[in-house]
């Protein structure tokens, strides 16, 4: 009889295996995790979107304060309806900073003036020098800098209400 | 005969929209044929972090552009592929090889295969011994009166 059983072998490996795939399917390719988390938050030098005479580096993520770093682009109608999230944190008192991707200045200034403007300084990046570095595949994408400047949350996409509630402010104060 | 022309015209469609689509991506000279392989093959391997499953040099997502940028930019600087496969990974993870790398978190992967053709083997090896031991057998000599008893039967009748 047992030796009967080990003919069942087979077919209980391969449903091992069907489920182990099948759950799979359901899983979100772009929900995964950054390839910066628990790093520095990388070097770069930018101008400011507000003032192209300003240039800004990797210190104004080093101080002290816990930022919120979110990419976005006059472009990205999920940009546009993240902004009253986004302007909810601000006025919880949560430090922003934007990153202003693949843009042009005209363009972001105008989007800051239509839909508000969270962002406590915003870096001017048209030419995808540190979205590339931040590993950016689209906007919008946020990132949670700690007080010592290292990342340690990434959300890709767009930020609903219940992402806030769910994800973002549990984050803040678990790295605040 | 509607039918097979609709149909040829359906599939002559989809092949000019690929060679739209692929117009989208840049050509690039290269005065050195090795360099030129070198691109290919890395642009090949490196997956696009934002469509489903493509290779960036098949890709007009404007992420796969500047990767392919890049890549170019430090081909021409005299980095190793092994440094440009790096590059990436660092900024865009694991994700963007499409063969990804024999360590601790993909050892099962590359070990699942090799492992069950092994236990595949030895498993054949196993039950083909046992065979062979069990035909090899000699017949006690009760079993060979009963034989002989059963052949003798046959010619009688």
């Amino acid at each position: 009889m047992t030796r009967r059983l080990i003919l069942l072998l087979p077919l209980i490996g391969f449903l091992v295996l069907s489920l182990f795939l099948y759950q799979g399917l359901s899983l979100n390719p772009f929900h995964r995790e950054s390839a910066l988390m628990a790093r520095d938050f990388p070097e770069f030098n930018l101008p400011t979107l507000e003032d192209p005479e300003r240039r800004v580096d990797r210190s104004l993520l080093q101080t002290g304060e816990l930022t919120l770093v979110n990419v976005w682009g006059e472009w990205c109608p999920e940009c546009k309806r993240e902004m009253p999230q986004l302007l909810d944190l601000a006025d919880r008192g949560i430090r922003m900073v934007g990153v202003n991707w693949k843009d042009t200045r005209e363009k972001g200034l105008g989007f800051l003036e239509d839909f508000g403007n969270p962002f406590e300084t915003n870096i001017f990046d048209p030419d995808n020098e540190l979205g590339f570095e931040l590993g950016v595949f689209g906007a919008p994408e946020t990132f949670l800098v700690d007080r010592d400047g290292i990342i340690r949350y990434h959300h890709t996409g767009y930020i609903s209400a219940s992402d806030v509630r769910e994800h973002i402010l549990p984050e803040v104060q678990k790295w605040q | 005969m509607a039918v097979i022309r609709l149909a040829l015209i359906g599939i002559l469609t989809l092949l000019m929209a690929g060679t739209l689509q692929a117009g989208a991506i840049e050509v690039r000279e290269f005065d050195d044929p090795v360099m030129e392989q070198r691109y290919r093959s890395l642009t090949a391997s490196l997956r696009c972090p934002t469509c489903e499953n493509q290779a960036i040099n098949d890709s007009d997502a404007p992420v796969s552009r500047d990767m392919r940028n890049h890549v170019y930019m430090m081909l021409m600087d005299g980095r190793a592929d092994m440094e440009i496969r790096d590059f990436m990974v660092e900024r865009f993870g694991n994700y963007v090889l499409y063969n990804p790398r024999l360590e601790g978190r993909t050892f099962l992967l590359w070990g699942l295969p090799a492992g069950l053709v092994l236990a595949g083997g030895v498993l054949v090896a196993l039950v083909v011994r046992a065979r062979r031991n069990a035909s090899a057998r000699e017949l006690s000599a009760e079993e060979r009166a009963r034989l002989e008893a059963l052949i003798n039967r046959g010619r009688t009748e």
